[in-house]
């Protein structure tokens, strides 16, 4: 069952295709429509963040099970230039760039488990954990 | 010269060659559901031509005018192979399946081939990397042909009644798209003094931060211009996400579906439909 692919994330359009296989890999699950459509939504926000703050890394998608449940878990990793304060990056509202300053905040809310870790300098790594 | 001892094995042998160059072609695989045996033997015998007068003017560089020919020929032959559904290394094939029976004859016929096979490979493996290289160009230009025709698939603005315009959005919406999709409709608004816009996403997979914030730009931009915006076509799983998101859609107008922010449309223009039959 533990399928595991690695998607570059360099480009826009890469964030459509990691959409399609979180989406993919959410019907796997057997995540119900409104579960699923909250996970690739979360993907497409960090991912997005990744490629515009972070200036691109990858994204490990993995069909896999929680407690005995079936999940999809994402892990989305970028080498930019990190995120200095992450309490206040977590604030609804703050942005560093001209975003809504949702796109963190939002994505914790949409998904089961969330965790972030990152350090100026050292890169972004987020992983999403949606489970049945 | 290896340029001329090329030259001269190429026509002194050029029947040879071609029945055995085709041979290897068959050998290496015909795609013989995409051409004829017939047509291959067309071609190499046209491209043996062509190189046997461009090898006598000099191997060394293939941007001189006495490669145009050799060039074109391929050139043309890559395009319409990669047009036709071959892939890359179907295409270089073509050109490298030469080597193993010019290689013999040079082998056999020389008196110092190692030289000549030397300037023999370096010829043939630029030519080969050339049909990729305008195998990939034409492929290249399809994509983007397709981009294109995307672009303007995607933003028919149709006007519903007179003075309600809907734009029904389709697909994934990044910035390049939507930018489009904003001015498409703006300008629709002008062109036929519009009063009322409907967005409908009912075919947009997606709605995240990013998508709203242009969606809630577009309605911004349109009130600026005197329209009033209705977002229509919010699935319950899109509605759902957008909440916990926790983007604001503050006091756009939202309907379920197209029929009822047309219906709504109407209502704000005073307009009733009544049935041609009584009931």
């Amino acid at each position: 069952m533990a399928k595991k692919e690695i998607l570059p994330l360099k480009q826009e359009t890469d964030i459509v295709l990691i959409r399609q296989r979180v989406r993919q890999s959410a019907e796997v699950a057997k995540l119900g429509l409104v579960s699923q459509t909250k996970i690739v939504t979360a993907a497409s926000e960090i991912a997005r963040n990744a490629l515009i703050y972070g200036g691109g890394g990858e994204c490990v998608i993995e069909d896999t099970a929680r407690n005995g449940r079936s999940a999809v878990h994402l892990v989305i990793t970028d080498q930019g230039k990190g995120i200095e304060d992450i309490n206040k990056a977590m604030v609804d509202g703050y942005t560093s760039g001209n975003g809504l300053g949702l796109g963190l905040s939002g994505a914790k809310r949409l998904v089961d488990e969330f965790a972030i870790e990152s350090a100026p300098g050292k890169g972004t790594r987020v992983e999403l954990w949606k489970w049945r | 010269m290896p340029a001329s001892v090329i030259a001269e094995l190429l026509q002194q042998h050029e029947r040879e060659l071609l029945d055995e160059w085709v041979t290897a072609q068959r050998l290496a695989g015909i795609r013989t559901d995409l051409v004829d045996e017939e047509t291959v033997r067309s071609n190499s015998q046209e491209l043996l031509k062509l190189l046997t007068v461009a090898a006598a003017e000099g191997l060394d560089d293939l941007h001189s005018a006495h490669w145009t020919p050799v060039k074109g020929m391929l050139d043309r032959l890559s395009r319409s192979q990669s047009r036709q559904g071959f892939t890359s290394s179907e295409t270089a094939t073509f050109v490298f399946s030469l080597k193993e029976p010019l290689f013999a004859r040079i082998q056999a016929q020389c008196a110092n081939p190692v030289e000549v096979l030397w300037d023999a490979s370096k010829l043939l493996d630029k030519l080969g990397l050339y049909c990729v290289e305008s195998y990939m160009g034409s492929r290249e230009a399809i994509i983007r042909e397709q981009q294109e025709s995307m672009l303007e698939l995607s933003t028919p603005v149709v006007e519903l009644w007179k003075g309600i315009l809907a734009i029904p959005l389709i697909g994934s919406l990044d910035s390049n798209r939507t930018q489009i999709v904003m001015e498409a409709l703006l300008e629709k608004i002008v062109q036929t003094e519009s009063d009322l816009a409907i967005i409908d996403i009912t075919g947009v997979p997606t709605v995240d931060t990013m998508v709203a914030q242009h969606l809630l730009k577009t309605v911004t931009a349109a009130k600026l211009m005197g329209a009033k915006c209705i977002i229509s076509g919010i699935r319950p799983q899109i509605a759902a996400t957008i909440v916990h998101l926790g983007v604001e859609l503050g006091d756009v107008v939202t309907k379920a579906s197209l029929a009822d922010a047309f219906q709504m449309a109407l209502k704000e223009l005073n307009v009733r439909l009544v049935s041609a039959t009584a009931r």
